[in-house]
């Protein structure tokens, strides 16, 4: 079980970079800035992330209660708010909840010590856009903050989906490669169409089982790389250019050539 | 003795006797005084007729035959044997006839009826040594001032009254013993129970799990209590006991990576000082940590699940499609392991569940199949999913080396992992999350060899069976 838990940078030695936020460089820079806050009351952790988050380079604020981390969450904009559960005074949900009531609409991912099934439903009733269970993988919470902050641009509307030459239509659900048909299994297509939509993104393994599978529990077994690289097969066996990357230690990213 | 006697008085059954003895006896008193007062007013109507009729015969027979005739038949009525009593007295109140002797002073002054009871003496009762008589009478004036009584002894009625009442004295004496005796007897029964009730639940919270109360088999009420009791301690000692395991387990298989992990940063601290050998250990730090986490994080499900607390979430879940994603999932590992994996699943079973747990269940099953029957020629999976009206039964099996009879119990304990199985990647809980699933959806896990007459790799098929829905 080793397979997501080496870090590597691109071939480029980065040596103050952090490991986890070092998978994660080559994209991020390239993109303007992302704000977001940390509503977290374990301080230690709360700084372990604000470094990670900054060396992602994003923007990051902190609030180390409910009732600070609600003033700052409605009087700034923000990208995302990473929101812990249990916090004091006023807790994660009934953030999530009064920020939603009052029409702020900014993604919000829960972070929860609880993680079991039914608290995680509870969470996303509550208004959470997403939900991450202590303990996790930086590389995991950064990769699911990246994809919540992208997703005001990501327009749910498109109908076509392009990285390089790899076209997908979402309508008639065919996936041409250089104008030429790749037939996919519907698995494989759901499987390609997400990792498309969040082209440019690392996707983790378990959002891709929440959002393929719609499973929400670690299957222990790297079935997910099996079926990454049957996919792979198929869009990249004839052409040179690879298009799904695997980025050690953290997921896969659909990426045109650099 | 005397702690003993308060002890008992404070028990239900003593209380509620002398309860009933105290409203029993209120009601005997009352009956008795009711009877009694009646059968006496009764008697007292008697006496007041006989002797209204009397005085009327004696004035017929002064009328008609003067004063001497009066006297002469008040004699002759007074020595008839159980005869009334009769006065002539002279108006001063001296008694000319009858058969009365003395008189309480002041009676012979009244006129009328006399109702309260008054003593007197007979002729000869002095001498006889019998007491004083008493009794009730009507005195009227004759026209030439002299004074005529008749009147009647009221010893009887009022000695049946006495004995009535004494009767009754007696009889509730009687009964206060008696319920002394049986308070004595039930309230030892019930203290000495009670005591060995209390005797044995020290022993328990002493620590003692395995001490029962005492049961005679008699099922009275004590016995019903004892027996839900001890129920109730054997499902407490089974619990305690799966705690201890867990515990016991726990500390073997966390600390073993824990200190595993201490170990390999501390090596690297002292021997590494390149920086390609601080990766590595990091690497397998972090790859140590995450099988740690996922241990954790399996233990505190299956112990959720356990405790029912998912129960909430539950609804319709349709099995077949949960089936047929997971077998699809699994798909291209299992070939990739070089294992043939079939399904064969019925279309439209649905059931009433959880369906992240039962996926969750199912990936577990087929995960096991994989690891453990890839290793042989031919290894084949069938994912089966089959319903009829009472059960819908979710099986994985394979070919691989089986799990012997008499360690299938064991593998569905939390950590138990055989020893062919340790080198293999694992928490040691698969199973047990499946046997919680199942347990919680109401049905149970089943283990069984796929194929028994096959001694080499005779296979497992690990079953879900769950109760069918129950469509109207």
């Amino acid at each position: 079980m080793t397979d997501h838990v080496s870090f590597q940078t691109d071939g480029s030695q980065q040596p103050a970079c952090m490991a986890e936020a070092c998978g994660e460089s080559g994209n991020t820079a390239k993109t303007d800035a992302m704000k977001i806050l940390i509503i977290e009351d374990d301080l230690e952790t709360a700084s372990y992330l604000l470094k990670a988050f900054r060396e992602a380079g994003m923007t990051v604020d902190h609030a180390s209660d409910g009732d600070s981390g609600f003033f700052l969450a409605s009087e700034n904009d923000y990208d995302v708010l990473v929101v812990d559960r249990m916090l004091p005074r006023r807790d994660g949900l009934s953030i999530i909840s009064g920020l939603r009531a009052s029409g702020d609409d900014t993604p919000a991912l829960i972070l929860s010590a609880l993680g079991q099934v039914d608290d995680r439903v509870t969470g996303l009733r509550a208004g959470g856009d997403d939900y991450l269970s202590k303990p996790y993988a930086f590389s995991e919470l950064l990769a699911r903050v990246e994809i919540l902050g992208r997703r005001k641009s990501v327009r749910e509307a498109d109908t076509q989906y392009r990285v390089g030459d790899l076209e997908l239509d979402r309508l008639s659900h065919e996936v041409k490669r250089a104008g030429k048909i790749i037939p996919l299994q519907p698995r494989e297509y759901r499987l390609l169409e997400y990792l498309m939509k969040n082209a440019g993104q690392v996707v983790t393994r378990t959002m891709l089982l929440e959002h393929v599978w719609d499973y929400h529990f670690d299957p222990q077994t790297n079935v997910i790389d099996v079926h990454i690289s049957r996919l792979r097969s198929k869009i990249e066996k004839d052409f040179d250019a690879p298009l799904l990357r695997t980025v050690r230690g953290a997921g896969y990213m659909m990426k045109a050539g650099d | 003795m005397w702690g003993r006697f308060r002890a008992m008085l404070g028990t239900t059954a003593v209380r509620l006797s002398a309860l009933y003895l105290a409203l029993f006896a209120i009601c005997a008193v009352v009956l008795v005084f009711y009877v009694t007062s009646l059968s006496e007013g009764l008697l007292r109507g008697q006496t007041e007729t006989a002797i209204h009729a009397e005085l009327r015969d004696i004035s017929r027979i002064y009328q008609v035959r003067g004063m001497a005739g009066m006297v002469r038949a008040i004699e002759r009525r007074s020595r008839q044997p159980g005869a009334n009593l009769y006065i002539i007295a002279a108006p001063q109140g001296q008694i000319i006839a009858g058969n009365v002797a003395s008189l309480q002073p002041g009676v012979l002054d009244r006129e009328g009826w006399i109702d309260t009871p008054f003593t007197y003496e007979r002729y000869g009762d002095a001498e006889e040594g019998e007491e004083t008589h008493r009794a009730m009478a009507r005195i009227v004036a004759l026209p030439n001032g002299m004074r005529l009584l008749v009147g009647r002894d009221v010893g009887e009625p009022e000695k049946f009254r006495g004995l009535v009442r004494h009767a009754l004295a007696r009889a509730l004496a009687i009964m206060f013993v008696g319920a002394l005796a049986i308070w004595f007897f039930v309230g030892r029964r019930a203290l000495k129970r009670i005591d060995h009730m209390s005797d044995a639940s020290r022993k328990i919270l002493a620590g003692d799990l395995s001490q029962r109360l005492p049961e005679d088999g008699s099922g009275d009420e004590f016995d019903r209590l004892s027996r839900s009791l001890n129920t109730l301690l054997g499902r407490i000692e089974r619990l305690n006991e799966g705690l201890r395991q867990v515990s016991d387990n726990i500390a073997h298989d966390l600390k073993t990576p824990l200190t595993r992990l201490r170990n390999r940063a501390e090596a690297a601290l002292v021997s590494t000082d390149d920086k390609e050998g601080y990766r590595q250990a990091l690497e397998e730090t972090i790859a140590e940590s995450d099988q740690l986490i996922r241990t954790f994080n399996a233990l505190l499900m299956i112990s959720r699940v356990e405790a029912g607390s998912s129960v909430a979430e539950m609804g319709e879940v349709d099995l077949s499609g949960l089936a047929a994603d997971a077998a699809e999932l699994y798909e291209p590992v299992a070939e990739e392991e070089g294992v043939t994996l079939t399904q064969n699943i019925a279309q439209g079973v649905t059931v009433k569940g959880n369906r992240e747990l039962l996926a969750q269940a199912l990936a577990n099953m087929i995960d096991n199949a994989v690891k453990y029957a890839g290793d042989g020629q031919d290894s084949r999976i069938t994912v089966t999913l089959a319903g009829d009206r009472q059960n819908v039964r979710l099986c994985v099996s394979d070919n691989g080396p089986g799990i012997p009879e008499d360690r299938r119990e064991d593998v569905i304990k939390r950590f138990v992992r055989l020893d062919e199985s340790r080198t293999k990647p694992g928490t040691g809980l698969g199973l047990s999350l499946v046997h919680a699933v199942a347990g919680l959806h109401g049905g149970a896990l089943e283990l069984a060899a796929t194929d028994s007459g096959n001694t080499e790799r005779p296979g497992l098929s690990a079953t879900i069976i769950l109760p069918a829905r129950v469509t109207s």
